[in-house]
């Protein structure tokens, strides 16, 4: 294994992705054939990526090595793979190997309308784009690859571009991701004033160097700027907008990995190189995770749309991913290491999880929009009669992001659980009040994930199609189950096989300075048992799966053949009081989530318009059609954003009273600044 | 050879008895109101005839429909495993965690509220969001009251929690008391009773549990009812041990197990006393009165947890 | 509150007294065919009765709601009304069937799992009662289900419906003689 954990190995990996984007535009003029050269070199450096991550895992051989160029001393293509990047690279990996599985069938329906050459460019260079900002370790050279990831995704985003739609929200992504990108270059050009360097190892070697003040500076720059590409809110507004315009197999990636970019420098700045730091930073992102997942998951209960019901759902597993984070964070302050890798632990196990069954919804969303051909969930029920298999995917994909056991996402949410358990009884008392909170947020986000995946399952998949194209729908090509279903599998499999997988997630965790020597708090007994805190909690997911299946199969045994083997069963009509029963009489998914939004209205601020149109206007007794449109007003637009962008424009129109176009006046604005500069040099 | 017995006897309570609690419930309403009232074995006879009629299915049904009440039955027997009945050192520690327990539990609430939307009838949709909105209100004070007994025992196990005593450790009285007010109100809830549910209504508009399982019958119909059953007798007893951890079997002695199952069955009988009283006193609420109702519980379950470390 | 439950169990219950033995000399009209299977002693301890208004007047209604009060207390033989047909063993219809009714009672008999009893309660539902003839029923309930039971009276008195009802729990296991229309 070592004689791929060096440079040839990640020079590979970038050539493979490199020959699938231009490969594919080379043969742009036709598109069965560059979709096919595309998705082969993404497949195949996919596969590579995996093998070359968990070899340095397992290895524990860092790569580490620069290219000097000849620009800057400041600027060298310096590469840092350690075990946390190689943790990411496996993430990118595993998701890109499944989208492009996916994009091979799922494009098809692009041919002729776009250019499928440029899809397949910018989606390789995407991901290779990726794959360098979770490996590159100086901090010019990080900011590159960051922009190459963003406009690149931008370009993906717009690539429906007959849609309006797509256009506006591609634009709001833009600019977000650049605003977000200017607080990064502030937090980079902080660390070089202080540390003389732009290279993240320098960095962390004199972080001692670096004043509290600063580092606090640093700390709100950081977590500012990623967090506008983790999706944090208030920063999220570009989120909703812009995973849905994509193609899907494209939101899987974008859902499902680019945001964990932005948690991937939260966690290799705050935890790797600002060591030891003030508490309330920690404090602070636990309040940023409470408030993201709770809003998140409020919010996609209000959409109908599927695809924005679920980018809004990746904004509340970026909150769960951040209450392990800041656990963490504030049990490092406390001077309690085994505690923080407990929390560091259960974040990146999210990480995993939510990367896998995000795009595992994501994926299963885009087949059901490729059949009916809109993505408001209205217009969908019954898809399950017409598409069992996708149906069945997407089922484990609700199951496993409402935290269910046996699937993946419960295991690491019950980790995020006892890591803020363990804060509660911390002597700290902003600190354990804060833990409470993060908490009880943790707790009523699970519930409101469960009920907005009963929604979203239930209008999506059962009872009647409420429109006629719903009707019409099959089952999607094989590539595109074979990428759900090996979704789904893995999603199951990562939950049974928890106790294999927390060692490993363990030692990514050690590979940090902060834990190098830690004592482990998370044990992983013979039959696979987890124990948190030396029995404070345990949990053994092959028992449980066990148990229940043993449980299950004795039931349904017995009562199916044991108890009145007669039995007959007729299949008849749904009751419904003796009348007709009608798609009509559905419940909506927007009836569905009625009440929660009532009974949250303090926060989601709903606006119910209600129009009536009577067949005698006069008498108005008999309503011919009753129209409610209930809405979201746009809280974070009107409050935030709007304020901003108002002063924005009055700041620019008072910069453009000195800009008279007058020659001379441009000559004195030169004179004025040479005098300021030498009485400065003086 | 006592240790499977007495497994046996942990697996097969929460089925077993499950419909004498419900019944006792009954009986109990029916005297406060001046009748007989069914038997307490009633709801055995009831689901006995379920299990050996017909079913109509309908035709809109997909297999959710089908599989859902098995699954619901099987996650309330899997979650009654997890829970101390009337011996604390049967410690389960594969599957007897808080957290495992609760979403166990949501499994069930999970495929019940599918089940209600999957045949299109007008009134399992409306079941269901209510049903969901509730047990999603609920999840906070449920988490953090069982929470409590976990951090004042120590572990997240539940039977840990309740091998505790309760005056064993005087300041944790106060916090177990609160707890315990949150949590009886998530019973409540969770549980379909007053004031959030009526358990006997037939009127569909002011449904929640019943709304969804309307279009089930015969061995379906029974499962479910059982499974409902199942739910009341688990969180009845998690309310009975937990909160008020006295008399349960703390080692594999003979007649400290014939004592624990005596007390846990006078607790349980008392516990559906109380129900039964509740019920019969109360009106139902309001819809959007009921967030009010569990935001307080999980309010004072807050408070419940701040008391237990005090600074 | 504390005081009205003490009142409620100081009353001594006014519950009528049936002993399901004696309930069998009501001399139960039974029509059609029985039902097979031995599945229907079942029916003895738990019985769940949907009731269908076809178009009644509402009068039997008041009468079935009576049957669960407190001096009738028909819980106490295992009898109780359910929301849903497919939750039911026993349909019990009545009012004439309107024509407006005719598909939702026919409905309603489709959805009940089999084995299942079909009583008409009241004169109306036996025959069209004062309503007969007119153009807007179909007179009785036989005309769109096969009825087994009847239990006549214009409207019956809850103690008549449940001495029937009982009654037709004796005769389940016994072959009714079938009555010709």
């Amino acid at each position: 294994m070592d004689t791929i954990t060096n440079q040839t190995g990640l020079f590979v990996l970038l050539l493979l992705f490199s020959a699938g984007a231009l490969g594919s535009l080379v043969l742009r003029k036709h598109d069965a054939l560059s979709n096919e050269w595309s998705g082969l070199f993404s497949i195949a450096g996919s596969l590579w990526g995996l093998f070359f991550a968990l070899s340095v895992i397992i290895t524990g051989h860092d790569v580490s090595f620069a290219v000097e160029t000849a620009f800057s001393p400041l600027f060298s293509l310096a590469f840092h793979i350690d075990r946390l990047s190689a943790f990411f690279i496996f993430v990118v990996s595993l998701i890109a190997l499944f989208s492009s599985v996916y994009g091979i069938g799922y494009v098809k329906h692009f041919y002729k309308t776009y250019s499928i050459g440029v899809l397949g460019l910018f989606y390789n260079l995407f991901i290779a784009a990726m794959l360098l900002v979770v490996s590159a370790s100086n901090g010019i050279f990080f900011l590159i690859a960051w922009e190459i990831m963003s406009v690149t995704s931008y370009f993906l985003v717009v690539y429906d571009r007959n849609d309006e739609g797509n256009i506006k929200a591609g634009f709001l992504y833009l600019i977000m991701t650049h605003a977000g990108t200017a607080f990064i270059i502030l937090s980079f050009l902080l660390f070089y004033k202080y540390t003389g360097s732009f290279d993240f190892e320098t960095v962390r070697a004199n972080a001692a160097l670096i004043p509290l003040t600063v580092k606090n500076a640093v700390f709100l720059l950081a977590l500012i700027g990623f967090g506008t590409k983790a999706g944090i809110v208030p920063f999220h507004i570009w989120l909703p907008g812009a995973h849905p315009a994509a193609p899907s197999h494209v939101s899987a990636l974008m859902s499902g990995v680019m945001i964990k970019t932005g948690i991937y420098m939260l966690i290799r700045i705050f935890l790797g190189m600002l060591q030891p730091v003030p508490i309330w930073w920690g404090l602070t992102v636990l309040a940023a995770g409470s408030v993201s997942s709770l809003l998140g998951v409020l919010y996609a209960l209000t959409e109908h749309d599927i695809k924005r019901l679920l980018a809004y759902h990746s904004i509340e597993n970026i909150g769960i991913i951040l209450l392990g984070l800041g656990s963490a964070l504030t049990f490092s302050s406390l001077g309690m290491p085994s505690l923080a890798l407990l929390g560091l632990i259960a974040a990146l196990f999210h990480i995993l999880n939510h990367a896998v069954f995000k795009s595992l919804l994501f994926l299963s969303a885009g087949s059901v929009i490729n059949e009916t051909h809109t993505r408001n969930m209205e217009e969908y029920g019954g898809l399950i009669r017409f598409m069992p298999q996708t149906a069945f995917f997407f089922l484990v994909g609700a199951m496993a992001i409402s935290a269910l056991p046996p699937f993946n996402g419960f295991f690491s949410e019950w980790l995020t659980f006892q890591s803020l358990f363990k804060g509660i009884a911390v002597p700290d008392f902003s600190a354990k009040w804060m833990f409470i909170l993060a908490a009880g947020a943790l707790a009523f986000t699970g519930g409101l994930a469960l009920a907005c995946f009963v929604k979203a399952f239930g209008a999506t998949f059962l009872a009647r199609p409420r429109s006629p194209e719903v009707a019409h729908a099959k089952e999607s090509r094989l590539t595109l189950r074979a990428a759900m279903g090996a979704l789904a599998a893995l999603s199951f499999l990562f939950g049974i096989c928890s106790g294999y997988l927390i060692p490993f997630l363990e030692s990514i965790g050690r590979d940090l300075d902060a834990f190098r020597n830690t004592p482990s708090f998370v044990s992983v007994s013979p039959e696979q048992s987890i124990t948190a805190g030396g029995g404070f909690a345990s949990v053994s997911a092959p028992a449980f799966l066990f148990i229940f299946i043993a449980v299950f199969i004795i039931v349904s045994f017995t009562v199916k053949y044991l108890i009145n083997r007669s039995q007959r069963v007729k299949i008849g009509e749904t009751w419904d009081c003796g009348t007709d029963l009608t798609p009509r009489m559905e419940i909506t998914a927007t009836g569905f989530a009625r009440s929660i939004i009532l009974i949250f209205k303090g926060v989601l601020k709903p606006s119910i318009q209600k129009e009536i149109e009577y067949n005698d206007s006069r008498s108005r007794y008999l309503p011919k059609t009753r129209t409610v449109i209930l809405g979201i007003s746009d809280v974070y637009g009107s409050y935030v954003y709007k304020p901003l962008r108002e002063m924005i424009t009055r700041l620019s129109l008072r910069t453009k009273d000195i800009q008279s176009g007058n020659i001379n006046v441009y000559i004195s604005y030169i004179f004025i600044a040479l005098v300021i500069a030498l009485f400065w040099v003086l | 050879m006592k240790m499977t017995l007495l497994w046996t006897i942990q697996f097969l309570s929460v089925p077993v008895i499950s419909p004498l609690c419900a019944g006792i419930i009954k009986k109990f309403k029916a005297l406060l109101q001046n009748r007989q009232g069914p038997g307490i074995f009633q709801p055995y006879r009831d689901i006995g005839k379920l299990l050996y009629k017909d079913e109509v299915i309908s035709r809109d049904a997909s297999w959710i429909f089908r599989y859902a009440p098995y699954i619901i039955f099987t996650a309330t027997v899997v979650a009654g495993t997890g829970i101390p009945l009337f011996a604390s050192f049967l410690k389960n520690t594969l599957t007897g965690d808080l957290l495992v327990v609760i979403y166990t539990l949501s499994i069930g609430t999970f495929f019940l509220a599918l089940a209600g939307m999957d045949t299109g009838s007008a009134f399992g949709g409306f079941g269901s969001s209510r049903e969901m909105t509730v047990s999603a209100l609920a999840e906070g004070g449920l988490i953090f009251s069982l929470l409590t007994v976990a951090l004042v025992s120590g572990t997240t196990n539940l039977f840990a929690g309740s091998g505790t005593g309760m005056f064993a450790i005087g300041r944790s009285f106060l916090p177990r008391i609160l707890a315990f007010g949150g949590f009886f109100i998530v019973l409540l809830a969770e549980t379909g009773r007053f004031p959030f549910d009526n358990p006997a209504t037939h009127l569909e508009l002011t449904m929640i549990h019943e709304a969804m399982i309307l279009e089930y019958s015969g061995k379906r119909l029974a499962l479910m009812e059982w499974a409902s059953a199942n739910k009341l007798f688990i969180f009845a007893a998690m309310a009975s041990n937990l909160f008020f951890p006295w008399g349960i079997a703390q080692g594999p002695d003979t007649a400290a197990i014939i004592f624990g199952i005596t007390t846990f069955a006078i607790k349980i009988i008392i516990f559906c006393m109380v129900i039964a009283v509740l019920e019969s006193s109360m009106a139902k609420f309001r819809f959007f009165r009921l967030p009010d109702l569990l935001i307080i519980s999980f309010i004072l379950n807050v408070i419940a947890i701040g008391m237990v470390y005090p600074l | 509150m504390i005081k009205l439950f003490l009142k409620i169990l100081r009353t001594p219950g006014h519950i009528i007294p049936i002993k399901p033995a004696d309930a069998g000399q009501a001399g139960v009209i039974a029509v059609g065919e029985k039902i097979q299977d031995k599945v229907k002693r079942l029916f003895r301890g738990s019985l769940a009765i949907r009731q269908i208004d076809a178009g009644s007047d509402n009068a039997c209604e008041q009468e079935l709601v009576a049957l669960s009060n407190a001096f009738y207390d028909v819980e106490r033989f295992g009898i109780h009304f359910v929301a849903s047909p497919k939750h039911a063993d026993m349909l019990m219809v009545t009012g004439p069937v309107t024509r407006n009714m005719a598909k939702a009672v026919q409905k309603a008999y489709e959805a009940t799992p089999d084995p299942k009893i079909v009583v008409a309660v009241g004169d109306d539902a036996i025959n069209g009662g004062i309503f007969k003839g007119s153009y807007a029923v179909l007179d009785g309930v036989d005309t769109v289900l096969p009825v087994h039971y009847r239990i006549p009276g214009d409207p019956p008195t809850p103690e008549d419906i449940l001495h029937h009802l009982l009654g037709i729990l004796e005769t389940l296991d016994t072959k009714p003689a079938p009555v010709k229309q």
